[in-house]
């Protein structure tokens, strides 16, 4: 399986990021507090922002490069990306939305493709829906079917569970961690759950200031948590108001 | 415990009293004030002449030539403004850097600018002895006092109503939209087509009635750079101006055939800006 690798540093407004990762077998899970950087990294990686040092390669070729002075185009790097509110487009039905980044020879062909990626989410039956029709869950199904449509050669997902209601996030969560074991690409999920950072059972990696704070298996940072952050996040404690009991 | 209210001590009260019923008179007085100086002269035109005195007044000879070159400049001037002010709209709203800001504040400028001084400023772009002129000129092209005038006198003072709406609508756009229909292997153009022109449609629908609007009252910068020529440059504003000295009737049924039109493109643009 080909690898993800970045190794970036630029300025994001105030923050500077300095980040170096690797993705491949299994997920890598970013975690960090707020305005630690996370969006602003995978920004960089996508290519819709640009770093002023360093390198990004994706199974050997380079997308970026600043000293080469290498910067493939956003749109021609291959990477799918699912952002937290899952960006599917109000005005197109799922099918439609699916449709979208399809390349096919005909218009028959893009759709029936895009059924067959809708099945294989089991969302086939919502292919007439637009997306207000949709649960939050079902959206989620429909714009990972429309990001592999595309066969992305990598995946970036930003907080992939934050919009889901607590009754359905811990089957959504055990649905996309399946599909992420099942469709074996490198893989950055951005996150703040330490439920999501155990299901996903990659490597996890803490974005302090925008810089690798720690990183490792979560029973690793379990047991030695380097930062408070870490701590918090590991005992299930971090989205408490700082003083709570 | 409520003390009854005919027991209340009248005079430690009193000033409150005067001043709470001060407020809302004053209030009354000063928005009422507002009101009758919109409302009197919409009157005046509405009510000093008889239905039949109105239509006497369309039929002047002025009318049909007037609406055929109102017609024609409006809808060539918004056509105009739209196949360029939608791109450039497109472009300021993506970007954040001081010069497209400064770009923007001087594409407003004729918001705010005297009519008068654009047909100044336009004859002395565009004039026989203006900046382009000799230009202009040599290839064989006079503008000043056509009806190539028109539209672009119709065109500068209209322009800014339909950019600030579109630039509006567009930054209104969830930027992750555009970002995921980039990583579907979409183009800018195919962003701007198929994903930032639908769904801004309303905002821009809005922007172009304005605009529309202001180009169908331009006045001023349409007479000093396009003149006041008879079924060549003569709008419908012209045409009221020039039925003035001749026909009081003229000019007041024009007058509320603009007021009607204008009042169905705001009723149209509300409708159109609800939810």
């Amino acid at each position: 399986m080909s690898a993800l690798e970045v190794d970036v540093g630029g300025r994001a407004g105030e923050l500077a990021i300095d980040v170096a990762l690797r993705a491949s077998e299994t997920p890598l899970v970013v975690v960090g507090p707020n305005g630690a950087g996370k969006t602003s990294l995978l920004m960089m990686i996508l290519g819709a922002s640009t770093p002023r040092r360093g390198r990004i390669t994706l199974g050997g070729a380079t997308l970026f490069d600043a000293e080469q002075h290498v910067d493939v185009p956003l749109e021609r790097r291959g990477l799918g990306f699912l952002p937290q509110r899952y960006a599917l487009f109000p005005h197109l039905d799922a099918l439609q939305n699916v449709a979208y980044g399809i390349v096919a020879p005909s218009r028959d062909e893009r759709r029936a493709r895009a059924m067959d990626a809708l099945r294989e989410l089991d969302v086939s039956s919502l292919a007439a829906r637009r997306p207000a029709a949709l649960s939050a869950g079902e959206a989620q199904r429909v714009a990972l079917a429309r990001t592999l449509a595309r066969r992305p050669r990598a995946l970036l997902l930003d907080e992939p569970l934050a919009a889901l209601d607590v009754s359905v996030r811990r089957d959504v969560r055990r649905f996309l961690a399946g599909g992420l074991r099942a469709w074996r690409l490198p893989t950055v999920v951005v996150t703040h759950d330490r439920d999501d950072a155990a299901a996903f059972d990659g490597d996890v990696l803490v974005l302090e200031h925008g810089k690798v704070v720690q990183q490792g298996r979560l029973a690793e940072l379990e047991r030695r948590p380097e930062t408070d952050f870490v701590r918090q996040l590991t005992s299930g404690r971090h989205d408490l108001p700082p003083g709570a009991p | 415990m409520r003390a009854p209210v005919s027991q209340a001590p009248a005079s430690p009260d009193s000033g409150a009293a005067l001043a709470s019923w001060l407020w809302p008179a004053g209030l009354a007085v000063l928005s009422g004030g507002l009101l009758l100086l919109v409302a009197l002269p919409l009157a005046g035109l509405f009510f000093t002449a008889s239905p039949r005195q109105l239509l006497a007044g369309l039929a002047n000879p002025l009318v049909g030539p007037a609406v055929r070159v109102t017609l024609f400049t409006t809808t060539a001037s918004l056509a105009l403004v739209v196949a360029c002010g939608t791109p450039l709209a497109w472009a300021i709203a993506r970007r954040r850097t001081r010069a497209w800001r400064v770009l923007e504040t001087a594409l407003e400028l004729p918001v705010v600018l005297p009519p008068a001084v654009a047909g100044v400023a336009l004859l002395l772009a565009f004039g026989r002895r203006g900046l382009f002129g000799p230009t202009l000129a040599a290839a064989g092209i006079g503008l000043p006092f056509t009806r190539a005038a028109v539209i672009l006198a119709e065109s500068f003072v209209a322009a800014p109503f339909y950019l600030q709406a579109a630039v509006a609508a567009f930054r209104r756009l969830d930027p992750d939209l555009v970002l995921v229909a980039r990583t579907l292997g979409a183009s800018w153009s195919r962003v701007f087509f198929t994903v930032a022109i639908p769904l801004s449609r309303a905002g821009l629908a809005g922007g172009a009635a304005m605009s529309w609007a202001r180009a169908l009252g331009e006045f001023g910068a349409t007479l000093m750079f396009a003149g006041n020529m008879e079924g060549r440059t003569q709008t419908l504003p012209l045409a009221i101006y020039a039925a003035l000295e001749s026909d009081l009737r003229t000019a007041q049924s024009l007058s509320i055939v603009l007021v009607a039109v204008a009042f169905a493109l705001l009723v149209g643009v509300r409708a159109g800006a609800r939810p």
